[in-house]
């Protein structure tokens, strides 16, 4: 069937079209150029709920100790930070980036009324909800409503992934997900796709119309990301596992023109009920590999200073460990700040008190929305208190 | 029916009311009943909540998801709920809530957004709002409301719904029966396209409508008909559930992407093909247009017959069938 055949039409063919379709319809080619010194964000996801307490170790601590006469990582194991502090050992990268003054640790990050659902918690920290309220935009799509008011392509924030997250969805624009720029630009540009697009008129049916909409802003999208990403493609050796992948594909598209402000991926799953070390190990190993490449890769293109990057998880993990080798939900977490200009520097805020105790889970002292509404103002330089719907205090990091 | 469901073992353990006791109310329940099932956000105050929290004391499930009354953690104090003030246990609270007219109002705008539109002329459904608040809730006078009425056979009405992703899978394999060799393939298309069903993201429910497309999600649907029909092969991979994988491997994206990989649909086309007998080779296109899609109009003719397979009859109605379904308009209903 001809619908099958992949016939890569050669950008512009759409652009040829636009005059026929309505003016919101239109695939203009315009492209913004960057400014120098464009400052990005790169989210990384730790889906699943990761252990912070084996992940920012407390390694002078006799009741983590005593919590985890198995699970706790002996202080000779752990990577020393301060003589308090220690990294799980296979953050190497890690340790590397808080000698080189490029690596922040936020500590007991959460919200009021923990959730311990993955599913509501991921919602409440991709919505920037509270946990009694349910918003169906993303905070980052949110961010993109307000970049990409009118735009063509909402190529503002980008998701490594086949799958949109809740994160990335605004009231009117929606990010694009794509593992690979090449393979997005294959599936979405059939011949059939991009003709019933060009035949589209408006007849004043609205959610037609919205179907349209999203299909050419796709189409562009796609037209629009692959020529980037071919324009100074990363030459770096990334790790060949699937964040290495994705983090070479951001490396390439922040060495672009592109005008992507935020480029959000995932890595998981963390969620170690049973057998936690072999999986935390495996997957801090896949992380820490990755990440050496990434920001070496951006020192070396001079890009290291306007990137941006921060880890998060739906909720930390209790304090015990349980009866399997694993531990359960929990509630409060760290996230690690990695970039080349960052404020505040080292360990931010103190490590969990562990004397301190919510029926066994960490009490959170930072409100996630605060590091969300910082990096929106500060780094983004956008409208955190209308984008997160509340005025929240902005932190020093950036 | 908002007594029965209030007392289910899932409605209760899922908003925590079994943890809702005397000297610690839990508020999770009284909130979601006010906004979720009742009023809707903005029409209580957070001291109804609490109040209201207060009467729902006691109430739970037991292991088998049964309706307890646990007495002695219930608080029979005086409480004061939207300005009525009384000793008032979970059910008196309940009756409150379908006292206030906003609890139709709220009820009837879902129910409006979910038959006839997702923007709500709010003309009509006050009309409906009154109407279902005299007959004491009475959901079937509701819907012989909405579908007696003229105005839910309007035009503006028709094909302005975008299909949930279970509406639009169903709705292929009715049109076009089939056998699938293995239906773990639905459930991959369910997460890809965000609905698996009896399992919505929260309480809340599936927001629907416009949420359920985005640039993934859209040209997805878009080539399942191809898909069923052609073998073509998979290549992308859902998101990992933790709620339900609990650490473990996805073993059933491992399994069903590889199964998957193509869908392998036997299409029955026999009896499809025969609705067309009697109608003539040049308007095939409008008329299989006609039967699938509820949008004013559809993609031109031209295009569907450059994409169609014009050597026989059978082949043409088959290619242009899927092609249609190809098309943004088919997401509609």
């Amino acid at each position: 069937m001809l619908f099958k055949r992949k016939e890569f039409l050669q950008l512009g063919s759409l652009a040829t079209a636009s005059f026929m379709v309505p003016k919101f319809l239109k695939s203009f080619e315009r492209v913004d150029r960057v400014p120098p010194g464009n400052k990005v964000v790169v989210i990384l996801q730790l889906s699943g709920g990761n252990d912070g307490l084996n992940t920012v170790i407390p390694i002078r601590n006799d009741i983590y100790y005593r919590e985890r006469p198995v699970l706790g990582i002996a202080k000779t194991n752990a990577l020393a930070l301060t003589d308090d502090v220690g990294l799980h050992p296979a953050l190497k990268s890690l340790r590397e980036l808080y000698d080189d003054g490029s690596l922040g640790i936020l500590n007991n990050v959460g919200y009021p009324n923990p959730d311990r659902s993955h599913f509501r918690s991921m919602d409440i920290w991709q919505t920037g909800s509270a946990s009694t309220e349910y918003i169906t935009t993303g905070w980052v799509g949110r961010y993109l409503d307000a970049q990409c008011h009118g735009c063509d392509k909402p190529t503002h924030a980008l998701e490594i992934d086949d799958v949109l997250s809740l994160a990335l969805k605004g009231e009117n624009s929606k990010a694009i997900a794509m593992k690979d720029p090449k393979r997005l630009f294959g599936t979405s540009n059939e011949k059939f796709f991009r003709d019933v697009l060009k035949d589209h008129k408006s007849d004043g049916e609205e959610t037609v119309d919205y179907l349209y909409k999203t299909m050419s802003e796709t189409l562009s999208s796609a037209n629009y990301i692959f020529d980037q990403s071919k324009l100074h493609p990363s030459v770096a050796e990334y790790p060949r596992t699937e964040l290495g992948n994705g983090l070479k594909t951001i490396a390439s598209l922040i060495f672009s023109d592109i005008n992507t402000k935020v480029y959000y991926i995932s890595l998981g799953s963390f969620d170690t009920h049973v057998n936690q070390q072999m999986q935390q190990q495996r997957l801090f190993t896949e992380l820490s590999d990755a990440v050496r490449v990434f920001t070496a890769d951006l020192k070396k293109n001079n890009r290291f200073n306007d990137v941006l990057m921060f880890t998060f998880s739906e909720f930390g993990r209790r304090v015990s460990q349980n009866a399997s080798g694993g531990t359960d939900h929990g509630t409060a977490n760290n996230m690690f700040l990695i970039g080349g200009a960052l404020k505040q520097k080292g360990i931010i805020n103190p490590i969990p008190d562990l004397n301190d105790l919510d029926e066994g889970d960490l009490k959170y002292k930072i409100d996630f929305k605060t590091v969300y509404a910082t990096v929106l103002k500060n780094w983004l330089d956008a409208d955190d208190t209308a984008i997160l719907g509340r005025k929240y205090d902005h932190l020093g990091f950036c | 029916m908002l007594h029965e469901v209030s007392k289910t073992g899932a409605m209760l353990n899922f908003l925590n009311n079994n943890q809702n006791r005397k000297d610690h109310p839990n508020e999770n329940f009284a909130r979601e009943v006010m906004e979720l099932f009742t009023m809707g956000r903005g029409h209580y105050t957070e001291q109804d909540v609490k109040e209201a929290a207060r009467a729902f004391t006691g109430w739970g499930a037991n292991a088998k998801g049964e309706f307890v009354f646990r007495r002695f953690q219930h608080d029979d104090g005086s409480k004061t709920v939207l300005g009525k003030a009384g000793h008032f246990d979970g059910d008196e609270v309940l009756e409150i809530l379908l006292d206030q007219k906003q609890t139709a109002k709220f009820i009837s705008q879902k129910i409006y957004r979910f038959f006839v539109n997702d923007s709500v002329d709010t003309q009509k459904a006050d009309w409906l709002a009154d109407r279902l608040y005299k007959s004491d809730y009475d959901i079937g006078k509701l819907m012989e409301d909405i579908f007696t009425s003229d105005w839910f056979y309007k035009e503006e009405n028709i094909g302005c719904k975008i299909k949930s992703p279970v509406e639009l899978l169903v709705g292929i394999q009715r049109m076009l029966p089939m056998t699938l060799q293995n239906e773990e393939a639905l459930l991959l298309l369910q997460r890809l396209l965000g609905q698996i069903l009896f399992y919505p993201p929260n309480v809340a429910g599936w927001p629907g409508g416009k949420t359920w497309i985005d640039s993934s999600t859209l040209m997805m649907r878009m080539r399942i008909p191809q898909l069923f029909n052609d073998r073509d092969e998979f290549n992308i991979k859902p998101k990992t559930d933790d709620d339900q994988m609990m650490g473990r491997n996805d073993d059933d994206i491992k399994t069903i992407g590889k199964k998957a990989r193509s869908i392998n649909a036997e299409i029955d086309w026999t009896k499809y093909l025969g609705y067309y007998n009697r109608v003539p080779l040049g308007e095939l296109v409008n008329g299989i247009a006609g039967n699938l899609l509820q949008t004013k109009k559809a993609v031109s003719v031209g295009i569907i017959d450059e994409y169609s397979d014009d050597s026989d009859k059978e082949s043409f109605i088959k290619t242009a069938t899927i092609q249609i379904m190809s098309t943004p308009e088919y997401q509609l209903c």
